[in-house]
């Protein structure tokens, strides 16, 4: 043997000793996974890799949505929705105020519970979330191009808009269903004369053209208080499921008198059935007043629209378009599987969670096994749908996600835990607290026919002491749960804004390559657009001054104006002129009691400022631009009423030699 | 004049036409805040971005330094150019069709003469551009400092480090040359055996 062939088999020798210590070392590694250090390994994403899904969790009563990078629990942003956003000048701005008109005005707040991405073929698509708002009826898209919401509809007779937006396998409709049944129409009426007077109403509402939505259908219904609802899909494709509690018609002091009954309802909407109805001309206008407001993707202006009629449906005069499925006992979700097969019931004070067959009820109604009316409308027994309970789950089940492989996972609010269970068998398999009182969680695709079964989300009300503590109001937060193998691992712990109610998360290939880096400033619609510091310019058309302004880095132009007067109103339209990405301009002026603007490249956005003094007041840009951001700042000069100072704004080209305008 | 250098000719002109359609060359500038970078594509009439605003991205970041805007319609070589190369392709069908030799030498030479001007007029556009600052109004200035990119190769100006190199309608060109200089000494070689 040469010194050279033993030096080498030496090596090999060498290489597989080390082979195996290696393969040794991450077999054990493998067997300590509830170990934290595996955990952290498994949430890590390093600096300038990206997340493997976007989350997006709603705020609740912060009326906004919180977009999360998964698994990291990263915050990357906030879009905000029915909220004024102080940061960007969202509902602030002239451009974006429209976006919260309703019929009762103009409303920046509300309660945003849930989420629902556009589906095709019952698969989250990425195109759109869909969200609502509870306290002023209304639904909203965000454009996930953008990540800004660009639709709000308001939804007449409605009142606590809770069981929304949920979508249908197409994104053909999304719905709105009351939790408060009022008196339809809304009147003056006694309150105990509930049971007289008080209707739900369940809506279906297009969703699949934007600018377009608008009330598909909206069904009278029994004055229950309705809370969620999913679609149907492949043997239940064309039916959406709504649960109600406080059948009892109860209206006062809820918590007792709306939990007396044995069952609450399920409410199954064949929808197919009721666009025939509609065909048949069996829909009736009624008049209502409602708002549409939506964006225009050139001009980037909010347009707010006032409607005045939808189309009713009586169940009882289109029968098949609406049974109810009792369900014990005042039910939180009504959860389809990735199979349609099965609707999952969330009876938030029952002992079990039962699961009834679509197929089942299918036939039943087929056969008509109905136990009796409500309203007119069909009842279906109990035991004709029923296809299974689970035994013993725990306490206060919620909400069901599913994992695509035959599992489904339910919170239980009471008893603080996720319970893993299989359908078809019932049997609970596997358990994992939560870091409190879990509402719902969500799986990524979970409501999809086709679930990414690797995380769960609980989304947790309660925090104690799991945070550094800030005072009597504290974070709620989000777990995130490893769902791949047999036991759920518990992987992170992240704080989350507002309240989050729900969520959804998706691959993020689905969403970040067709990501819009900046408006055309070629497209832009504007009316008082400035494409260049040649066009800018200040015009006064009575009380009220127009600025027509630009950005760039790192000036305004004009960056003196003068001439303006104490009882004037000044707008500010602002065009940013870049062309690049990730170079907002902002602006801000001493005075103004709205807030700033933040201007994406090529947008133009409009500041109202109305100066009740005389004297010289600075603007400045607040987006750090560019190295001579701060620079980046004016002057306008505020005379008394009637001065004779005349007006006009200079324009500083000569400081900017081949400036990005030039 | 051989056939077989007759046809390294005539490929030579094809390859020369690509430069109508391809850029022939490219200039990369990246910076830490530019990670996907800013790009210009040198064309035979004209200078694009890489992407759509990049031209614009470039001149707007060049006024600090107080380089001139970079204005395609401004520079007269892009006007001219198409019509050289379009007169270069001309002469070398002008040397397939007759096959005379010293048609060959004299259209390689005007080739050869032709491609280095290009080259040149490259170097002293860039060194123009970088160093004819508007020292008045510039908002960054360096004593010392120059901006002009390299023809061929890497250069660190300030945060942004520039790439310049040939692209494909540059190197179709300098294959050109190959060809046509490997037919000029073929033809000759073939010359001296025969006398």
């Amino acid at each position: 043997m040469s010194p050279s062939t033993r030096s080498r088999l030496l090596l090999a020798a060498g290489a597989v000793l080390f082979g195996g210590l290696t393969y040794a070392c991450a077999g054990s590694r493998s067997t300590s996974l509830a170990g934290s250090g595996d955990n952290a390994q498994r949430v890590y994403v390093a600096p300038g890799e990206h997340d493997e899904l976007y989350a997006f969790l709603s705020g609740g009563f912060g009326g906004q949505v919180g977009v999360y990078g998964l698994p990291s629990g990263r915050l990357l942003r906030t879009v905000p929705v029915f909220s004024q956003h102080a940061e960007n000048g969202w509902g602030y701005s002239e451009e974006t105020k429209p976006m919260l008109e309703t019929s009762y005005g103009f409303i920046p707040w509300d309660d945003l519970h849930h989420t629902a991405l556009s589906q095709t073929k019952g698969e989250d698509d990425g195109r759109w979330l869909f969200v609502n708002g509870n306290n002023t009826p209304r639904v909203a898209r965000i454009d996930l191009t953008h990540f800004e919401t660009t639709e709000i509809l308001e939804i007449p007779n409605a009142s606590g808009n809770h069981a929304s937006p949920f979508v249908t396998e197409n994104s053909e409709y999304i719905v709105s269903s009351t939790r408060f049944s009022i008196p339809m129409p809304n009147r003056d009426v006694p309150i105990d004369e509930y049971k007289k007077h008080f209707k739900g109403q369940i809506s279906f509402i297009t969703a699949n053209q934007p600018g377009k939505m608008d009330i598909a259908f909206q069904l009278v219904v029994p004055g229950f208080n309705y809370d969620l609802a999913r679609a149907g899909k492949g043997p239940s494709s064309g039916w959406m499921f709504f649960t109600s509690y406080n059948s009892e018609q109860a209206n006062t002091l809820l918590e007792v008198n709306a939990s007396q009954a044995d069952k609450d309802y399920i409410a199954a909407v064949n929808f197919r059935a009721a666009e025939a109805c509609m065909k048949q001309g069996k829909g009736r206008k009624v008049a209502v007043e409602y708002r549409h407001n939506f964006i225009d993707e050139f001009s980037r202006i909010a347009r707010s629209e006032r409607k005045t009629s939808i189309t009713q449906i009586q169940p009882t005069e289109c029968p098949g378009v609406m049974f109810f499925l009792p369900t014990p006992k005042s039910p939180h979700g009504a959860d389809v599987d990735p199979t349609g097969e099965f609707v999952v019931a969330g009876g938030k004070l029952a002992t079990v969670i039962p699961v009834h067959s679509t197929k089942k009820m299918l036939t039943a109604i087929a056969n008509k096994e109905f136990e009796g009316e409500l309203e007119g409308i069909p009842v279906l027994k109990y035991a004709s749908t029923i296809a299974g309970e689970v035994k013993e789950p725990g306490l206060g089940p919620l909400h069901t996600e599913f994992d695509g492989k035959g599992y489904a996972y339910t919170s239980m609010f009471i008893s603080s835990e996720i319970v893993k269970w299989k359908l078809g068998t019932w049997e609970v398999v596997d358990r994992a607290p939560t870091y409190y009182s879990v509402g719902h969680l969500m799986i990524p695709g979970g409501a999809t026919v086709k679930p990414f079964g690797k995380y769960a989300l609980a989304m947790n009300k309660i925090t104690k002491d799991r945070y550094l503590p800030t005072g009597p109001e504290l974070t709620h937060s989000a777990q995130l749960y490893d769902i791949s193998g047999e036991k759920m691992q518990l992987l992170l712990d992240f704080p989350t804004q507002g309240e989050p109610h729900y969520a959804n998360a998706i691959d993020a290939k689905l969403i970040k390559d067709k990501q819009i880096k900046f408006y055309s400033l070629a497209e832009n619609k504007h009316p008082h657009v400035a494409r260049a510091e040649r066009e800018v310019g200040v015009e006064r058309r009575g009380k009220v001054v127009h600025v027509r302004m630009t950005a760039t880095r790192s000036h305004f132009a004009p960056d003196n104006i003068e001439g303006v007067q104490v009882g004037d109103t000044v707008l500010f339209h602002v065009t940013n002129l870049e062309q690049d990405w990730d170079v907002p301009h902002g602006f801000a002026i001493l005075g103004a009691t709205n807030a700033e603007l933040l201007i994406m490249p090529g947008e133009t956005k409009t500041l109202r400022w109305t100066p009740d003094r005389s004297g010289v007041f600075p603007m400045y840009c607040t987006d750090f631009c560019s190295a001579l951001h701060q620079e980046m700042q004016g002057y306008v000069r505020v005379s008394p009423a009637g001065s004779t100072v005349a007006l006009k704004g200079n324009n500083s080209k000569a400081a900017a030699p081949g400036g990005g305008s030039n | 004049m051989t056939s077989r250098a007759r046809w390294m000719v005539l490929v030579a002109v094809a390859l020369l036409g690509t430069a109508y359609l391809l850029p022939l060359w490219r200039v990369d500038l990246i910076a830490p805040q530019y990670p996907e970078g800013l790009g210009m594509l040198i064309r035979i009439n004209g200078v694009d971005g890489v992407k759509p605003n990049d031209l614009n991205s470039i001149n707007g970041l060049n006024h600090y330094i107080g380089m001139r805007a970079i204005v395609p319609e401004s520079i007269p070589e892009l006007r001219w150019m198409p019509w050289i190369l379009g007169a270069l392709m001309a002469g070398g069908m002008l040397v397939a069709a007759t096959r005379r030799r010293a048609l060959l030498y004299v259209w390689g030479g005007a080739l050869g003469v032709l491609l280095a001007a290009g080259l040149w007029d490259y170097w002293r556009w860039g060194y123009d551009y970088g160093h004819n600052l508007d020292t008045e109004h510039a908002i960054i200035k360096i004593p010392g400092m120059t901006y002009s990119p390299p023809v061929i190769g890497s250069k660190q100006l300030l945060n942004f480090r520039a790439n310049s190199w040939p692209a494909a309608g540059g190197v179709a060109m300098g294959f050109a040359a190959l060809l046509v200089t490997v037919a000029i000494v073929q033809t000759a070689r073939r010359r001296e055996e025969a006398s």
